[in-house]
């Protein structure tokens, strides 16, 4: 059968992702740019139209995702959407779903910071995603799109991996990302259903032990273990989801570092410098944790340099440094407030940094 | 086919975006590439919209660039603010509606599109984005006029689905009033 | 010297003892760990034998709150899920809208419920969730030794204020409960008392009641305990439960606040 292809805002890919990965609950609360997400969903009314989906606003991102974590006790697969600023709203409840070992999906169109900040997009919340955020060691998956095609696709992934690992799994976009349309080949619907998964709290059955769910542990030693036992499914994600995309790295003598859609800027940069006879490539983080680590490290074996591009005064720089442990000099170009850097204002840094 | 790197700007409500969309939707139908960027937020309510189109037969690397192949200009602002934004030998298209000055860049072809003046004629002014695709896509055309009503099928609510016949008029009317202003040899 | 309890009871009843009364089998075996005196383990209790009678122990989730019943994972024998400081109506909200056929209950003291968690309390009444929320009032923070909380009394001593609640500097007792009864998607609100064995068997009555609103769909149960907390008013259990009766209930009286319009 042919294809299913529709013209799709990256918001609304979200969105139709999520209805057709038979996602059970979306949570959210509006904010820009990814109010689309939730008007989108309001609009399909999937829980009467479609699959049965339930859609909610709540009163605020702290209720948002206390919801998700409610839904998600019961082994539905359940989700958040929000910006910047929600986002620092929901780093308890993340920190609550990590400690509990729940899954879930939970997307950040970012947008500029600190503070109230800007609408208008950007990356700087690489640190607060990947480092933590909320309190307590733990790690939360996180995918970065950098096409609308990829927002689509990385719902069911998200999920799939949360389930994986019992842990959330954050979608780290961007306001611009989330505004763009393009064209998405969509997925075929899967059915709504909900496996019976041993850990979750549906009501306790007289032939087996009650469930609780929680990340209290009073006695240090019992804290401890399960610290060591998170640290432990850590690891064993670090072996085996580290995601990422090399664009003409085969002869690269210098190595563009970049997500999301500072990612597509340094394609067209990749172009720009070849056309001058500058050997550039890309890797491009697909998961920003666990992070494409060993692979830098590799390159700075063969580049004698690296940029990272990003819409932040340089975040994601910190890992890439400890990747390449100073084998070769990495630096850093990146707008704030909202500014894209533009691919010829990339390319004429780029050079000042390394070739003049 | 190289990529074509489209600019629209004008007021919020001169339906600058969903223009785009129209266009887009087209390029999809066609099998190209297509990437649909709009300027957002609060200064869409009523301000200055743009929207940046991209349609190639490859897929689209950078949606945000610095200058365009073609540049359509709705209002005095626009035309002010992206007049230079055209590449060297590209086009620059206008409605003088409402404008106090006029394009003076000698290193571009210009092409006046008199939308605003032929949809009041013809008492149809809620498909004046239409009639300025109309004009573009006769001179530049990156999609075929038959996947355009596809486009339009696509991207406007079934609600409007009856008005497709009046905006393919408009389009038809905006080809046939495309007047070249300089064409560089 | 340790008593093997088991084995005493199987002696009992080797002699011909009869059995009158049993714990319900959704409380564990682990003794209340709370002060003597506290009302947690009566409403504990309360809570679990209303839903054994009930027979719908395999359909039951209990959200737990933060406060002194943080530890209520040693005393419930049922499935159960511990919500964030405030969060408890929220999660419940999460669990009821995604497996609607299932019995809810979020259990929340005065801080967690009236002070930290006031948005999600409100909205989850407006929103009419089908849910039942036991609301532990003691007007104080037992867990966390003796703060000051949203319902605690005018001149009421506490560790954050030492020299009573002055309305002045930390505002007044708040009645949240009498709030929301004022909105529609509330359906049944009451304020009971576990301090004689009169008002634990009206209590009991409330709580089955909350359940039972439950199957009808129509929105918030909710059931106000005001309780004495012995150890945060620094008092013996003896005094605490004069001084409930005589401070505590004239400012949240009992009774009755929103009962369902009867069908007819």
């Amino acid at each position: 059968m042919s294809k299913e292809i529709k013209l799709l805002k990256g918001n609304e890919a979200i969105a139709e992702a999520a209805i057709r990965c038979g996602c059970d609950a979306y949570f959210g609360y509006p904010i820009t740019p990814q109010s689309e997400i939730i008007e989108y969903l309001a609009a399909e009314d999937p829980y009467n139209k479609r699959t049965g989906m339930l859609v909610l606003q709540a009163e605020s991102e702290v209720a948002a995702i206390n919801m998700v974590y409610g839904a998600a006790c019961t082994g539905k697969k359940a989700m958040t959407s929000s910006s910047s600023p929600g986002m620092s709203l929901k780093q308890e409840g993340i920190s609550y779903l990590a400690g509990a070992e729940l899954p879930c999906l939970i997307v950040n169109v970012a947008r500029g910071g600190p503070g109230l900040g800007t609408i208008q997009p950007s990356q700087a919340d690489y640190f607060q995603t990947v480092k933590g955020g909320g309190h307590g060691d733990y790690n939360m998956i996180v995918l970065a799109p950098y096409t609308v095609q990829e927002q689509y696709d990385f719902v069911k992934l998200g999920f799939d991996l949360a389930f994986k690992y019992t842990n959330p799994v954050m979608i780290l976009s961007d306001g611009a990302i989330g505004q763009m349309m393009e064209k998405v080949t969509l997925s075929e619907q899967l059915p709504r259903e909900t496996p019976d998964h041993e850990w979750t709290a549906k009501g306790k059955p007289t032939n087996r032990e009650r469930h609780y769910i929680t990340s209290l542990y009073l006695q240090s030693e019992v804290m401890e273990q399960k610290n060591l036992q998170l640290q432990a499914k850590y690891s064993e994600i670090r072996a085996n989801e580290v995601r990422y995309e090399e664009i003409q790295t085969e002869d690269a003598d210098y190595l563009l570092v970049a997500y999301g859609i500072s990612a597509r800027i340094a394609r067209k940069v990749v172009q720009l410098a070849r056309a001058e006879g500058i050997k550039v490539g890309i890797l491009r983080p697909i998961t920003l944790w666990p992070f494409p680590s060993a692979r830098l490290k590799e390159l700075a074996q063969q580049v004698k340099g690296m940029l990272t591009i990003e819409m932040s005064a340089g975040q994601m720089i910190e890992d890439v440094r400890l990747a390449v442990e100073g084998a070769v000099p990495v630096k850093h170009y990146g707008r704030m407030g909202g500014i894209i850097a533009t691919p010829t204002e990339v390319f004429i840094n780029f050079k000042k940094l390394f070739i003049e | 086919m190289k990529t074509e790197e489209l600019l629209i700007a004008g007021f919020g409500g001169q339906g600058v975006l969903s223009m785009g969309k129209i266009l887009a939707y087209a390029g999809v139908m066609q099998g190209k590439e297509v990437a649909w960027m709009p300027s957002y937020g609060p200064e869409m309510r009523g301000g200055t919209a743009n929207v940046t189109v991209m349609i190639s037969d490859a897929p689209i690397d950078s949606p945000v660039v610095t200058h365009f192949d073609t540049v359509i200009v709705l209002n005095q602002q626009s035309l002010d603010k992206f007049e230079n934004a055209v590449k060297p030998g590209g086009r620059l298209f206008y409605d003088s509606n409402g404008l106090k000055t006029l394009p003076t860049r000698k290193d571009i072809n210009i092409y006046h599109i008199p939308a605003t003046e032929k949809a009041a004629e013809l008492g149809t002014t809620k498909v004046f984005n239409i009639m300025v695709l109309g004009g573009y896509l006769k001179i530049v055309p990156v999609v075929s006029v038959e996947f355009v009503e596809q486009g339009l099928y696509k991207s406007l609510p079934e609600r409007a689905h009856k008005l497709i016949p009046l905006n393919i008029e408009a389009f038809h009317n905006g080809a046939s009033i495309v007047e070249v202003i300089q064409e560089l040899q | 010297m340790e008593i093997d309890v088991e084995q005493y009871k199987k002696d009992l009843l080797a002699q011909g003892a009869e059995v009158v009364f049993s714990k319900t089998k959704n409380l564990t075996d682990t003794p209340f760990s709370y002060c003597g005196g506290c009302g947690h383990g009566v409403a504990h209790r309360l809570i679990m034998e209303v839903i054994e009678e009930m027979g719908i122990t395999d359909k039951t989730i209990g959200v737990a709150p933060v406060g002194c019943a943080v530890i209520a994972y040693e005393f419930w024998n049922i499935d159960a899920v511990q919500a964030a400081h405030g969060r408890a109506s929220a999660v419940a909200t999460g669990i009821k809208r995604t497996n609607p056929e299932k019995f809810v209950f979020a259990y929340q003291g005065d801080g967690d419920l009236a002070a930290i968690g006031t948005a999600e309390t409100v909205h989850t009444c407006n929103r009419g969730e089908n849910i039942a929320i036991f609301f532990i009032n003691n007007g104080i923070y037992g867990m966390t030794g003796g703060q000051m909380a949203p319902t605690s009394l005018i001149g009421m001593p506490s560790s954050t204020a030492p020299y009573g609640r002055n309305p002045d500097m930390h505002g007044y007792p708040l009645s949240l409960t009498n709030l929301l009864a004022q909105l529609p998607g509330t359906y049944y609100i009451t304020r009971q008392a576990v301090n004689t064995a009169a008002n634990v068997r009206k209590c009991k009555k409330a709580i089955r009641q909350a359940f039972e609103n439950q199957k009808l769909k129509k929105g918030v149960s909710l059931v106000e305990i005001v309780t004495n907390c012995n150890s945060g008013w620094k008092m013996t259990a003896r005094q605490a439960n004069k001084w409930l009766e005589e401070n505590m209930l004239s400012q949240y009286p009992l009774g009755d606040i929103k009962v369902p319009k009867t069908d007819n």
